[in-house]
């Protein structure tokens, strides 16, 4: 996912990634990573739980505006 | 969560000495408006499909390359998980296809004015291909000028 990322980004569209495992979004650097807790099988969070899926997408869309950010941008998100 | 430790052993052990491909270096796209005024496309690398649509390919060596677009009107309940690892729950998505494609959820942020609108397409992929150079060599390519076209600012991936 994080290549596929990488190709958006050269042609001109901003990317967010969310990540399960932050050992292998180091390794790959996607342009901007939210890194989650999850498990994988759950990368936003709990089924039929929009309000917890909702603070997940919230953080992912704020690293998009956050001009402060420089690439590689691996952030922890934080419930 | 989240860590190597959820998996079986022959995961731990492929994750750990599988050679990742490196992005070097990292490309850059600013956000050029806010994010209100911004056309949104979902990638879920889920292995998601559509009922209509053909299943991914489990046999294929090193994962299918192939890309699946699924409209913006669909009809959440109807997506079908087929993410081919078998070294996670897949209970979760299967129960709530939001969990790895959240078009309900987005469209939610649209009306909210969050977000300015949803591309009339978006794309599902297999995950976990450990082959990916078909991928972003071949099938990913051609597919951005037309998103592009499509109006697409912003990306939003999600894994499985």
């Amino acid at each position: 996912m994080g290549l596929v990322a990488a190709e958006f980004e050269r042609q001109g569209i901003s990317t967010v990634s969310i990540q399960l495992l932050r050992l292998v979004t180091e390794e790959v650097r996607p342009p901007r990573a939210l890194c989650v807790p999850f498990r994988h099988g759950y990368p936003l969070d709990s089924p039929n739980d929009p309000q917890k899926q909702h603070a997940v997408l919230a953080a992912a869309l704020d690293l998009l505006e956050n001009q402060a950010l420089k690439p590689p941008a691996i952030i922890d998100f934080r419930r | 969560m989240g860590e190597l430790s959820e998996f079986p052993l022959k995961y731990r052990l492929f994750l750990k000495t599988y050679r990742w491909r490196r992005i070097e270096p990292v490309p850059w796209t600013p956000l050029k408006k806010p994010l209100r005024d911004c056309r949104l496309l979902l990638v879920s690398s889920a292995g998601i499909v559509a009922s209509h649509q053909e299943s991914f390919d489990s046999a294929i060596r090193g994962g299918d390359p192939s890309i699946r677009e699924i409209p913006v009107d669909v009809d959440v309940s109807t997506l079908i998980e087929t993410h081919r690892s078998k070294a996670f729950d897949h209970t979760g998505i299967r129960q709530d296809p939001n969990l790895a494609f959240p078009i309900d959820r987005l469209r939610e942020l649209t009306d909210a004015g969050r977000i300015g609108s949803l591309n009339h397409r978006h794309l599902s992929l297999m995950g976990s291909i450990t082959a990916p150079g078909r991928l972003i060599k071949k099938n990913i390519p051609p597919v951005i000028p037309r998103l592009i076209a499509d109006g697409v600012d912003i990306a939003l991936f999600i894994p499985a």
